[in-house]
Formats: C-alpha cells, structure tokens, sequence
C-alpha cells in the first residue's frame, strides 16, 4: 500500500451549543461525525455534499484551524492534533487552505502583493527585499503581472483576487493544498481559467489537494478519488469515474441525478431526480443511517443500525445495507 | 398563443459619479402564455435590472430612459404606480433568489400569505387563510393548517423557497418572474423547487421568465433563451436551437466554458480569456469585441443589429450577419 500523505481517521467535532432553557443540557450540533480518509501524494481528493455536511468543518480540522472533538489527522507522519504550539506553527507550512470568496479572504487595505508575502513574513522567512522578489514571482506563477504588486483587491476581478489567493497559499511551498469551494464565486466563463490554473500548479509544484465542492462536475472534473458525506459522515468513497458511473449509495444516485446538464438531449426539469424531504438536523440526526428518512429504498434495518463503510474492491467504499 | 409580455428596445440606465451605467441597453423579447423564457448571463450582464424594469422596481440613480413593456395591452411604463402596485403580486407574480431576504421574519408564514390575498382579491381574512393552507399544501408543504403558525426562521432554505412561490401564485398570475429562484440551494432542493415552479407554471398557463447564470437549470427549464452580455442581448432563440447551433461567439464560448458531468480529467478546460466590460458610458461597437477570437473592424465601430440566422436564432454579432449576407448572396 502507498504512504497517503494525509490520514484521517475516527475525526469527530461536536458542537456545544447554547441551552434553550437554563437547566437544559446544551444541545450537540454533530457537524463531523467519524470520517476517514486518505489523501495519497500527488492526488486530488474531492469532498462533496450539500450544505451542512461537514465538508469545511472537515477542511478546518484537517488544517486544525477548529480543535477536533476527537481523532487523529496526520500529515505526512505527523500527528497534527497532538502537535505542541510550536510543531503546529511548522506544520502550517505544509498545509494551506484557499476559500470560496477571495474578496472576504484578502484584507482589503493591503496591496496584493503585500498579502502573498504575509506568510513569508508571518513564518519569519527571507528579509523584506526578498519576500518583494518573491511575491512578484508568485504573482507571475498565478497568471499574474507582477507589476501588480501594489494593487489592492477591489482593483481585481473575483477572478484575479482568486490567482492572487492561491499565490499567497503557494508561496510556503505547501505539501497539502485545501480549496474549499474555490471556484463557486466565480462565472462559469471564469471557473475553467482558474480550475486549469490549479491543474497545472499541481503538477509543477507536486501538489495533494482536497478539493471541496457542491458543484460535482467540477469535482468530477478535477478529482481522482471523491467522498460524498451526509450529515457528518462519509456515505460512499471512490475512484471519481466510477463513482459517477456507478453509484452505490442511493444517496450518492440522487446527487448525481439531480443536476441538471446544460444539453438539449439532457433532463428535461420532468426527469430531474430531486429527493423527498429536506436534510434532517444535525443535532436531532435519524437514528441508523442519516439518510434513511429520504431514502427511496430504505429497510427496517436502517432506522436501527448505523450502517458501516464497505469495501466493494478496488477502494470503493459505501456505507449501505444494500451492499 | 397568446404573447403575455412584450419588451422592445429597454434601457435602463443608472446615472453614477463616473459616468452613465448602461444596465440595460436596447433588450427586446416577448413570452407567451404557457411558456418559460430563460434569461441568461453572467454577473453584471443585466438579467436582473431587466426583470426589476418590467416590475418598475428601479429607484434612482436608476431609470428606465427608453423602450416599451407591453403586458397584455398595457403599456406598463405609462401606467400610474398605484395602477403598477395593483398589478404587481396579482397578475405579475415575482420570485427572488434569497428567501430569507424576501420575507419578514416578524410575521409568520400564514400572515404573510394571506396578506397578500386580502389585497390583491378583496377577500375576507377567513376565507384568504384555507385558501393559504390550501396553497402551502400546493407547494408540497406538510401540516399545512400548522406550519401557518411558524415564522420564517422555523422553516428551511427549500421551504421559504416554497412559501415564496404559495406567494407568487396566490392570484394565479399569468406572468411569474422567477429571479435565480434556486441558486440559493442545494442541488436536491434545487431539483424539488424546479419541479414545482414548472407544475405551477403549467397548471395556470401563466408565463413565466426564469433568470438563471446556471445553464444547466436554462436545458432543464426553458422553451425559449436570451443571452444577455453587459446589458446587451447577444442571442435569442429556442433551447434547442441555442443549446444545438449556438452562434453568437459570446455563447459558443459560454457553452464550451461549462464543465459537464460527462467531463473526465482528460477533457479539454475551456474558457473565454479577459473579462466582460462594466458598460460605464460605453464606446460604440460590439461589447464582447475585446475578447471574441472572431472580431473584425467593424466590430469596435457600430453597435451590431438583431439579425435572424438561418438557423432560426437571432444573434446580434456583425460578423455571424456579414458570413450569412455572403452566403445568400453566392446562392442568388
């Protein structure tokens, strides 16, 4: 078996929230709820669901920008939440994280360039001269001028700020990059520059990235391996084609069948496979699987038993009493 | 069929500190009873102020300087805004992206409801409640007679999506203006809310313009598209033959940039290069000039005209109408 560059394993945040009455015990928001995965170098791992599934929750833990409830992430052999202050300071180097809006992400009053550099500054790395010589770099290594240091975010287009954001994330040399919905702010006349310009950086820089998203075409598009989560956990996991060739878990079929394709021998809304119901709270969760309150095929086994993740050969998991 | 709604030649402008804001710069379209016409584009195209014009929604700086909206056979911009409020909820039914935003979360659901009942039919407030919880069940809300009684912070994306269009078609209108109705949720949700505004929109006959970035929702949805580009109409056609024979460059370049599911890591990432222009005081010419691969002289001179293609599309490009100008012309 490869080494993954990333292992994640049993990873688990609960919420506290507020009591609605004083003697009430506070309810738990179970946003992450035991997931596992490996992310292998060089690979891009998608993680898809709608919201409220813990996809960023995840991508938060993972970088350990919100301390776990309970688990383990390790980078490259590092345990991540059991690292000292110090260690994790280091650790932050190998993993960089790119969000969904670049104009809330970048500070408004400091100029582009400026903001690429910060890292380098942060981490106490080159002097003042050099950090200059290699933001501008950077911006270059996005697709940018790099006479366009000195300009600030509302200068740009959503588009630029993205390249000027995945700039700052690179320029630590990362190992583990996270994008976290980084191309759904975006025009669709935008998203195929920027999802190329990740496709080539990966390649050029050796990149393992997790790649978050709602829209699964682009999932599809630019991921090797794609989990699908529900609630907190991980429903199905595989290869990306054969995921979306062949879906196992009924929630997994309705994700898919309910995009509608931009093709006049597409779906017409008719054919549209939307699924009954809304999601259930997570902090009143379905007792057995999550989803059997929507799901079309469910048994009376599902209401009672959590079902656990199956191997079906060659890495698919899934977790559904039907396999 | 009979056409519901008529737009010729609409612009609207917004007069800024900069210079005028041509949002809407010469649109002309109409929609019959029965069908759905999709507005598409991408952000700062136009879509929107377009739908808000036709409602009179545009305050100041905004204006609407020149054009005509017919609805029915009346001229919507001649009429008084007393005449305009009367219309508007009753026989123009709208739907906005963010459902939170468009209720008041200080009344509950049934008051909202109702409300609008009582003001558009002049009906007793009694009577406006079952017809309320009549609607709710409509649109595929349980426990109808209680969840009346909830406020719209107790109901999820999907459902206020939901109340919001009990609301639009309480008066049953003939026009429904659906401005990015699902953009807001999630897919499945999305798939469910599409499914209903369909059902509705058939089930009254009414006409309905569906303002969409998302060109997956225009083939799911629509009988007929325009393509909009800062404040210009670029295309105009049935889906079919918008979605088969694009022809304006603006859309081929749109259709080519969308990744499809059927996409695998292999397949070719189109996009358009640049970016679309803001139409502050614009020069004349073809909007889309500066980044079409296909641009000619004459493009940065005169502003292109509406042309029917042989393929049964109206494109607005100079030089799709010169290659089809040619054409005939070898033929004759």
């Amino acid at each position: 078996m490869k080494d993954p560059l990333v292992k994640v394993r049993a990873l688990v945040k609960h919420f506290k929230l507020a009591p609605k009455a004083l003697f009430d015990a506070p309810p738990t928001l179970r946003a992450v709820d035991g997931i596992d995965f490996d992310v292998q170098r060089g690979e891009t791992l998608g993680l898809v669901g709608e919201s409220g599934c813990g996809k960023s929750t995840t991508a938060r833990l993972v970088l350990r920008l919100i301390e776990a409830t309970s688990g383990s992430v390790m980078l490259d052999g590092v345990d991540v939440l059991g690292s000292s202050k110090k260690e994790l300071m280091a650790l932050r180097r190998e993993m960089q994280i790119v969000f969904q809006d670049p104009l809330s992400s970048l500070n408004p009053r400091m100029s582009v360039g400026t903001s690429i550099a910060e890292p380098l500054r942060f981490h106490s790395i080159a002097d003042k001269i050099e950090r200059f010589d290699r933001a501008r770099q950077y911006l270059e290594v996005v697709g940018l001028s790099k006479d366009y240091y000195d300009r600030l975010p509302h200068e740009f287009s959503g588009g630029q700020n993205q390249r000027v954001a995945i700039a700052r994330a690179l320029i630590l040399r990362p190992k583990l990059l996270i994008l976290d919905e980084p191309v759904s702010a975006l025009d669709v006349s935008i998203r195929a520059q920027i999802l190329g310009l990740l496709i080539d950086l990966q390649a050029e820089f050796g990149l393992t990235y997790i790649f978050i998203s709602h829209d699964l075409s682009v999932v599809k598009r630019v991921c090797n391996r794609t989990a699908v989560l529900y609630l907190g956990k991980v429903v199905e996991i595989a290869e990306s084609e054969r995921l979306y060739r062949e879906p196992l878990h009924p929630y997994s079929q309705a994700l898919i069948r309910a995009i509608p394709e931009a093709n006049p021998d597409g779906p017409r809304v008719d054919s549209l496979a939307g699924i009954e119901g809304d999601v259930p709270s997570p902090i009143n969760l379905p007792s057995g699987c999550r989803f059997h309150s929507r799901c079309p095929h469910r048994m009376p086994i599902c209401s009672e038993q959590e079902p656990p993740l199956k191997d079906m050969g060659d890495g698919h998991q899934v977790a559904c009493f039907l396999h | 069929m009979e056409t519901v709604l008529k737009v010729e030649k609409l612009e609207t402008q917004f007069k800024l500190r900069t210079g005028v804001l041509k949002a809407v710069d010469g649109i002309s379209f109409e929609v019959e009873a029965g069908r759905v016409l999709c507005i598409v584009g991408e952000s700062g195209s136009g879509k929107s102020v377009t739908a808000q014009s036709i409602m009179r929604l545009i305050d100041p700086p905004g204006r609407i300087v020149a054009g005509k909206i017919w609805y029915r056979n009346l001229d919507l911009l001649a009429l008084s805004e007393s005449a305009m409020e009367k219309l508007r909820g009753d026989r123009i039914g709208m739907i906005f992206q963010d459902p939170m935003t468009s209720l008041n979360p200080v009344f509950t659901i049934g008051e909202q409801i109702v409300e609008t009942i009582v003001a558009h039919q002049g009906v007793k407030k009694k009577e406006a409640r079952a017809r309320a919880v009549e609607l709710l069940r409509l649109v595929g809300i349980a426990e109808p007679e209680r969840r009346l009684n909830d406020y719209p912070h107790q109901y999820s994306g999907g459902m206020r999506q939901r109340v919001l269009i009990a609301i639009a078609i309480a008066c049953e209108p003939d026009l429904l203006i659906a401005d990015e109705p699902t953009t807001a949720l999630d897919v499945t949700i999305q798939a469910q809310i599409l499914k209903l505004l369909a059902d509705v929109q058939k089930q009254l006959q009414s006409a309905m313009i569906l303002i969409t970035h998302d060109l997956g929702v225009v083939s799911a949805m629509a009988d007929e598209v325009l393509v909009m580009y800062a404040g210009r109409m670029v295309e105009y056609g049935d889906v079919a033959t918008i979605f088969r024979h694009p022809r304006h460059p603006y859309t081929v370049g749109l259709l080519d940039s969308i990744i499809k599911l059927s996409d695998n890591r292999d397949s070719e990432l189109r996009s358009i290069s640049g970016l679309p222009p803001v139409p502050i005081d614009p020069p004349p010419g073809c909007a889309f000039r500066d980044r079409c691969s296909r641009a000619i002289a004459i493009c940065g001179e005169q502003d292109p005209q509406p042309y029917n293609t042989k393929t049964g599309s109206i494109v607005l490009c100079h030089v799709i109408a010169q290659e089809e100008t040619d054409e005939r012309q070898v033929s004759a």
